[in-house]
């Protein structure tokens, strides 16, 4: 057991550090939630491809550096402490992509991944429907055979950037006969400016639009769009949510980076005697520190050869309570200025307070992480 | 880049997990709690015999220390068992004497060897276990060794049993010790009884978990309800987010770190507490049944060597 770094490692983050250093942009991109932020940072994200810095861990191939799951640790850590913009290209790399790694075809990853890594074509994630949330199989929205694809009908909704996104991916019942509702459906890939996608853009609590829903009127998609086999979308989607997800989805350096800013703020905002705020942000920092060594030791199981299955329900509980815990510390330090909405921490508090609802809700990650990992019995939903 | 125990650590766990199984220390605990030192010592012997006691001492004094990680794996296991007496505070007296040549030279052998049973307490504060120990170490701006012996004071915990210690002012025999063996003996206790809590949370989940799978209402197992459920699950991610501070810690060595460990440690085994009492009900509260022996540990061991404040206090002068 150690925690040391090889030369090589280092190598890498230091070489990270000095690209990131001369290039991330001096004070925030307007918000990613925006028209004119969404093509911000566009710009950034090609900027960041042209290095082959946007998608460390993938193959060198697709735009990638081949990089492993530790210096994949580093590189997120040195982006986030050199406070680079946040990505909108994530749901693409994040979701999009493992699951193209593991069941596209050699075409598909072709033609998907480079633009994906440029930031060309930024994709939205199209599972959630209005009446499908948690119980995700139950979902209505039909894809029905036509010669040469498939025709997309029905409600998609929650999409996150799918305001200003280009394409989406998502599961769609194919077979309405099937014998369980999570058998007969079918994972696609299609495009929001076809005919008969109409998006309609929804305000968060902060007023932006930083989700949307989407209505498919017979939307035609082609053969090559399906990925895997047809009726088998729901193992598909699946596989990718267990695995590396509960590694990728949130990264400690963006932890480390906020803990380290509110422990800043701190020693200039903070009143020493206020004990009740001062444990607080201690309690940020040790949070982030926690995240940062599980997660390193997720990573050596993982190099190990390991898999990381139910234990990425752990993860996901843990981050996102502390997400919200470290910015609810940072607002009422800032006293009355924490309220304004274009205050340092506002942003990040509002994306903060989804964190327990998206990605599966905590109160469905608490029931896998009781049924799977303490082996308790399944009860009645 | 390997933060996994390795083979021969996790194999150091689960042998002593076997050897304190086959201790009954439920029935050694019990004894030491009405001052019945016997059972507890031949525990004492057996752990030794494994050899914990020469991690925490050098190779010149016939330790194979000091072996930071391993202790941390032995002391989760003393957590985990529930063991009783003053094994913090020897190995932390270890790394006291260890900053003295003519201290360490009397006392590390014996130590190493499981042959010395000896305490550790901050100047004006309790020894643990001080009637069962050879010598009583103080901690303070004047380090000194005093007899064992004083008033039994009844802890919460009854297996801790605490001895005020109250020299006259310049009372014992000062140590010669340097300063940073101070701290650096503050910091072992520190963080071994971070371990030592987290095994204590790790076994009163366990226990949970199984109680809840076995005891029935409205005709079906109380671990298939969700409130029960997610209270488990909760408990799982505190010891889970404790567990890699603890080691982080024992690798890092720095103060902040153990300081950290120490907080997160004994905060998540005292929420295990409080929900393994709830989940038991009525029988949870009870003392014959031998979940109280771990039960009344997550108060004292959350705020021994390192109260939540302080320790949040250090974590933030970095
Ligand atoms: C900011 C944000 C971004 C999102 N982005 C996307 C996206 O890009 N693509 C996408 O497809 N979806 C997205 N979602 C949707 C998200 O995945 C769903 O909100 C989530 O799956 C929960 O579904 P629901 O909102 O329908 O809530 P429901 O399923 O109706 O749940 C409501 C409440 O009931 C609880 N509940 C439900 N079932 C149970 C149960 N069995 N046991 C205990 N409690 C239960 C839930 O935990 C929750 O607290 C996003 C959501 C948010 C907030």
């Amino acid at each position: 057991m150690d925690l040391d770094f090889s030369a090589e490692q280092d190598a890498f983050r230091a070489e990270a550090r000095a690209w990131l250093a001369a290039r991330v942009p001096e004070g925030p991109l307007p918000s990613l939630e925006t028209e004119e932020g969404f093509a911000a940072h566009r710009e950034w994200e090609a900027r960041l491809a042209a290095d082959r810095w946007s998608v460390v861990s993938w193959p060198e191939e697709y735009g990638g550096r081949g990089a492993d799951i530790f210096q994949w640790l580093i590189f997120e850590e040195e982006y986030f402490a050199a406070g680079a913009p946040g990505r909108v290209s994530q749901n693409g790399i994040n979701l999009l992509a493992p699951t193209l790694f593991d069941h596209a075809t050699d075409e598909q990853r072709a033609r998907v991944l480079p633009s994906m890594a440029t930031g060309e074509v930024v994709w939205a994630q199209a599972w959630s429907e209005p009446e499908s949330g948690s119980d995700l199989a139950s979902l209505r929205s039909t894809a029905v055979r036509t010669p040469g694809g498939w025709l997309l009908s029905g409600q998609k909704t929650w999409s996150s950037r799918a305001a200003f996104a280009d394409r989406a991916f998502g599961i769609f019942r194919s077979d309405p006969d099937a014998d369980r509702p999570h058998r007969g459906l079918t994972y696609l890939m299609f495009d929001l400016r076809a005919p008969g996608v109409t998006v309609r853009p929804i305000g968060r609590l902060d007023g932006k639009p930083a989700f949307a829903e989407l209505f498919l009127d017979e939307v035609f998609v082609p053969d090559e769009d399906v990925i895997g086999e047809a009726g088998r979308g729901w193992r598909i989607a699946m596989s990718t949510t267990g695995n590396e997800r509960g590694l990728m989805l949130r990264s400690p350096g963006r932890f480390l980076a906020a803990a380290g800013r509110l422990a800043r703020d701190w020693r200039t905002y903070g009143d020493p005697a206020d004990t009740a705020v001062r444990d607080r942000v201690a309690d940020a920092l040790i949070g982030a520190r926690a995240y940062q060594l599980f997660t390193w030791a997720n990573a050596s199981r993982f190099a190990a050869g390991e898999t990381i299955g139910a234990e990425s329900s752990l993860n996901k509980v843990f981050w996102s309570e502390y997400d919200i815990a470290l910015h609810e510390t940072a607002l009422e330090l800032m006293g009355s200025d924490g309220e304004l909405a274009d205050g340092k921490w506002a942003e990040g508090y509002v994306f903060a307070l989804a964190g327990p609802i998206y990605a599966g809700t905590n109160e469905i990650q608490r029931d896998i992480i009781a049924e799977r990992l303490l082996g308790l019995p399944k009860g009645r939903r | 880049m390997r933060f996994l125990l390795t083979r021969e650590q996790s194999d150091f766990a689960r042998s002593l997990d076997a050897m304190l199984t086959s201790a009954d220390t439920p029935a050694v605990v019990r004894a030491w709690e009405s001052g019945d030192h016997g059972p507890g010592r031949e525990v004492w012997r057996r752990v030794a015999e494994a050899g914990v006691f020469a991690l925490a001492v050098p190779e010149e004094h016939e330790g194979v220390g000091l072996l930071p990680v391993e202790l941390v794996v032995a002391f989760r296991e003393l957590g985990r068992h529930a063991v009783p007496g003053p094994y913090v505070e020897t190995v932390a007296a270890a790394v006291l004497l260890a900053g003295s040549p003519g201290l360490a030279k009397e006392w590390l052998p014996r130590i190493a060897a499981g042959r010395a049973m000896v305490t550790l307490a901050e100047e004006g504060g309790y020894a643990l276990d001080a009637d069962a120990a050879e010598a009583v170490f103080v901690l303070g701006a004047r380090p000194a060794v005093l007899p064992p012996g004083g008033a039994l004071r009844v802890s919460s915990d009854a297996a801790r049993r605490l001895f005020a210690v109250t020299p006259a002012a310049g009372a014992g025999e000062a140590l010669p010790v340097p300063v940073a063996s101070v701290v650096a003996a503050r910091e072992s206790a520190m963080l071994l009884t971070a371990a030592q809590a987290l095994g204590v949370g790790d076994a009163l989940l366990a226990r949970t978990v199984s109680y809840v799978k076995q005891r029935t209402q409205f005709g079906t197992p109380i671990g298939s309800f969700q409130a029960v459920k997610h209270r488990l699950a909760d408990t799982l991610v505190g010891l889970e987010f404790a567990r890699p501070l603890v080691y982080g810690a024992a690798l890092s060595r720095a103060g902040a770190d153990v300081a950290a460990a120490k907080v997160t440690a004994g905060e998540a085994a005292y929420a295990a507490g409080r929900t393994a009492l709830q989940l038991h009900g009525a029988v949870g509260y009870t003392q014959e049944l031998d979940l109280s022996l771990w039960l009344r540990k997550t108060g004292p061991l959350r705020d021994a060597w390192g109260r939540p404040g302080d320790c949040r206090g250090r974590v933030l002068e970095g």
